[in-house]
């Protein structure tokens, strides 16, 4: 029994560096999102690009698209758009932008030089649409099912590395389950 | 008399800065404001994630309090404004989560170190108990050692 007790601590120790091992490598600024299984919030929104046509979910029905949160305010969203214009351009990926409190006349500029990954734009000056995907900060990318439901949310910048990694097995499980 | 004047100035116009951001939404009565006030004391912002949404300057506070403000408007119950920022934020906008699979060590802890540090105490009373009885007991080789280290001290005392 007294020498069980001396291994006590030991076991304690192995207990704890289990639980905060799990714990290493995992951002908590990154959450989870609500709406992962759920379709797309229902909104009625204008095409930035085209400003007397309206847009709502139905925009993400029919293919799997990437839908990117982002802004011309938004100094990470300038990091990713290259990437972004890569995987337009080089893996065809559909991407439908959501302008998120921003302003129009600086969002057209801004996708004029820097050119424009997005088959579509959605203008959310008010950030309503933002509100009901739970956008906490831009860039926010999600991917969407071509049924039009959540798969994934992706927390921060897109790049080649977040794009193996993290979405690409993600599209290819909505392809293959879709 | 100039200082002091600077001074109250001073005093007035730097509180100013640290006016409650909640401050512009208007309610009819108390209770209504006190409830607004639990509400968003209990709801954490995602984006300053420290930081309950009634504390937080973050634009994604704002529009959080902006939103309950906006429901409590519409007659919306306390439970039903909680749902409804859970199903867009998640579980992680509560500071009080509810108790499910996942969430189960996170409320169990307390209890289950609470009862832990219960039986250690109470193994260590059962136990002093045990040898606390035990203790005063010699054995008669003992005793008969002290008697004759005791008779040996009177004797060279008295020498």
């Amino acid at each position: 029994m007294k020498r069980f007790l001396l291994f006590l601590p030991l076991l304690a120790a192995i207990i704890v560096g289990v639980v905060l091992f799990a714990g290493i490598g995992k951002d908590p600024t990154k959450l989870d999102s609500a709406l992962i299984g759920k379709p797309v919030p229902a909104f009625s929104l204008r095409d930035l690009k085209q400003p007397e046509t309206t847009l709502d979910e139905a925009v993400f029905r029919g293919e799997i698209t990437l839908l990117n949160v982002w802004g011309t305010w938004c100094p990470s969203c300038r990091d990713e758009h290259d990437d972004l214009m890569w995987l337009a351009r080089e893996k065809k990926v559909s991407i439908i932008g959501l302008n998120y409190k921003d302003n129009r006349d600086d969002a057209l500029v801004w996708l004029d030089r820097l050119g424009d990954p997005y088959s579509k734009v959605i203008y959310d000056p008010k950030g309503t649409l933002g509100f009901d995907l739970g956008v906490y900060g831009a860039p926010e990318t999600f991917v969407i099912d071509a049924s039009g439901v959540v798969r994934y949310r992706h927390v921060g910048v897109v790049n080649g590395d977040v794009w193996e990694r993290v979405l690409l097995p993600v599209i290819n499980d909505a392809r293959e389950n879709g | 008399m100039l200082r002091i004047l600077c001074f109250v100035v001073a005093t007035v116009v730097s509180s100013m800065t640290f006016a409650d951001v909640s401050a512009v939404y208007g309610f009819d009565d108390r209770s209504e404001e006190q409830r607004y006030q639990n509400l968003i004391a209990e709801l954490r912002c995602p984006k300053c994630q420290n930081q309950n949404i009634a504390d937080s300057n973050s634009p994604i506070s704002k529009d959080m309090r902006n939103a309950v403000y906006q429901m409590m408007l519409e007659g919306a119950s306390d439970q039903e404004i909680v749902d409804s920022l859970v199903g867009r934020f998640g579980e992680f906008v509560k500071y009080k989560p509810d108790l499910d699979s996942r969430t189960f060590m996170l409320w169990a802890t307390p209890a289950i170190a609470v009862l832990g540090g219960l039986i250690v105490v109470a193994g260590i009373v059962v136990r002093s108990r045990r040898t606390g009885t035990a203790a005063p007991t010699l054995s008669a080789e003992e005793q008969a050692r002290i008697d004759k280290m005791l008779a040996e001290k009177n004797r060279n005392g008295s020498a």
